[in-house]
């Protein structure tokens, strides 16, 4: 799933502060689970700000809030369409995906976005998630006993662990373990070392060009156009 | 024939050794003049670091230039933390072009470690696919497969850690480094006679020579600050304890002896080709310790080079 963090207030303040009606808008999914935007995040974030603004003095908004199943889904966005002439602007709560889908869906809207978006992960323990998945478009989860040495070292290496790590953990960051070690570790268990041996070419780049798209089978009748 | 003087002397079977100066931080190159006047003669090669622990200073292939320039042999440290494929080529291409044809290849410091952390890191190879590369355009390609017009030579290198905590994946880098044409390796700092000997055991089996690291140390403070932080780094209790031992001021002196003697011992003992010594910021002593391990020769200065 997605994770994100939620922006600090004193930077939604300043986002929002050209604009008068202001919707702060959760969103269901990934955002609920980290924690971030969900329906309770969206209706405390609500709170935090009607009370700044009555502590401050200043600031004339109007606050609303909403959550909707999935922000970045067209059709899950439809219920706003009798809500959206009413705001100035929609605070959104959803990853960097929802609130792209919200700008695309409602061109006269400004949207601003309400949370960092962080990584692709999943929860290690209650509260602390760990980054999984760099979506580089070529899963090589096979080679490396389906431990990922591309987000989960530091430098994204592939033939092996750099001088840096100790204690089996990373240079970088010694709360973090070492991907390669990690990786070792587990194809050793495997009895899987020779994976481990074998000579890795430098990635393919083309594989992640910016932006991505892809085609699933089912969409590509004659015809279809999806730009 | 020999792509570089260094490369020369590598099959030649003698005692090498090597140093390195690091680049300043800023265009002020007075002080790395000085230090590779005093070692150009006393060395076989110097290592020119880069940006060595991801600190941005004056770049290692200005200073191979520089020791080039004093009629040294240089040896060009080169890392992937800050150029892509594309741009690794071309400082090759540079590098070659001038005489500088020793190439360390490593995979460089996290970003994170040096002192501008903001800055975006690029380890689009890694050391094994760097020196990959560097065969393939010996082979008159680029990368990419397309034809070089002038095909350059090299004598390359890379690094390995043989008092690693965890040494069995280290060897299996090793290995790959050794597959992928490194033709000498210089290891991380040593201070195990015993783990010297038992890499060496395991490193005799490939055609590959091995010049041992040696850190002086200058304070028993210094080897315990890199014992807790520096991966690879383990110095025995009994060095420093020796260092503790010492009047204040004279630790140095201390860590001179105590390299010089190591240093000794691993030419009588043959344990390996040669050294390598880093006196991180105190370039100066490395004249003092090759006299002190009886190291001081008149060093060949020309050679054939096959270009
Ligand atoms: S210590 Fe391990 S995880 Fe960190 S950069 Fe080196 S190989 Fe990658």
């Amino acid at each position: 799933m997605i994770v994100a963090e939620q922006k600090n207030l004193e930077e939604i303040m300043r986002m929002i502060a050209p604009y008068e009606r202001v919707m702060i808008l959760g969103c269901g999914t990934c955002m609920t689970v980290c924690n971030a935007g969900g329906e309770r995040e969206t209706s405390f974030l609500h709170g935090a700000l009607r009370l700044a603004q009555s502590k401050s003095g200043e600031g004339t908004h109007s606050f609303s809030e909403y959550t909707v199943k999935r922000q970045c889904d067209y059709e899950f966005l439809e219920v706003l369409d009798d809500k959206i002439d009413d705001v100035d602007t929609i605070l959104s709560l959803g990853c960097g995906i929802g609130v792209q889908a919200i700008a695309e869906r409602f061109p006269d809207t400004p949207v601003l976005p309400g949370v960092n978006t962080a990584f692709m992960g999943m929860a290690k323990e209650w509260g602390i998630w760990d980054e999984r998945c760099a979506a580089c478009g070529e899963c090589r989860l096979e080679e490396t006993g389906g431990i990922c040495p591309i987000t989960r070292c530091t430098k994204g290496i592939l033939n092996g662990p750099c001088a840096g790590t100790k204690n089996g953990k990373c240079e970088a960051n010694t709360d973090m373990d070492c991907a390669w070690i990690l990786i070792y570790n587990r194809l050793e268990r495997l009895q899987q070392l020779e994976k481990m041996r074998r000579y890795y070419p430098p990635r393919n780049f083309l594989a992640v060009a910016r932006p991505k798209r892809v085609i699933t089978k089912a969409n590509t009748e004659a015809g279809e156009n999806n730009g | 024939m020999a792509n570089s003087l260094f490369e020369e002397k590598l099959n030649s079977g003698e005692f090498l050794v090597t140093t390195e100066v690091g680049p300043p931080k800023g265009a002020d190159i007075d002080e790395m003049v000085h230090h590779v006047d005093l070692l150009k003669d006393r060395v076989d090669a110097i290592n020119v670091t880069d940006g060595q622990s991801s600190v941005m200073r004056f770049p290692s292939l200005g200073g191979c230039l520089l020791v080039k320039e004093r009629g040294g042999e240089p040896i060009f440290q080169m890392t992937c933390r800050d150029r892509n494929r594309i741009a690794l080529q071309a400082d090759l291409l540079m590098a070659y072009s001038r005489g500088i044809t020793n190439v360390l290849c490593l995979t460089g410091d996290s970003v994170d470690v040096g002192d501008t952390k903001e800055a975006k890191p690029v380890f689009d190879l890694d050391s094994v696919q760097l020196l990959k590369m560097i065969k393939t355009m010996e082979s008159g390609m680029d990368i990419a497969g397309n034809e070089l017009k002038g095909t350059p030579k090299f004598c390359i290198g890379a690094s390995v850690h043989p008092e690693a905590d965890f040494i069995e994946p280290q060897l299996i880098k090793f290995d790959k480094k050794v597959a992928a044409g490194a033709q000498f390796l210089q290891t991380q700092g040593i201070f195990n006679l015993a783990s010297l000997r038992r890499f060496m055991q395991y490193a005799s089996q490939f055609d590959v020579r091995i010049l041992a690291g040696i850190i002086v140390l200058s304070s028993a403070g210094m080897a315990r600050y890199m014992n807790k932080n520096v991966p690879g780094i383990m110095v025995p209790q009994s060095m420093i304890d020796e260092l503790a031992g010492v009047e204040k001021g004279k630790g140095l002196q201390k860590g001179i002896e105590i390299a010089a003697e190591f240093i000794r011992t691993i030419k009588e003992e043959n344990l390996c080709h040669g050294v390598h010594i880093m006196a991180v910021g105190n370039e100066n002593i490395v004249p003092e310790i090759l006299e002190a391990a009886q190291l001081v020769k008149v060093r060949r200065r020309t050679g054939k080079r096959s270009v």
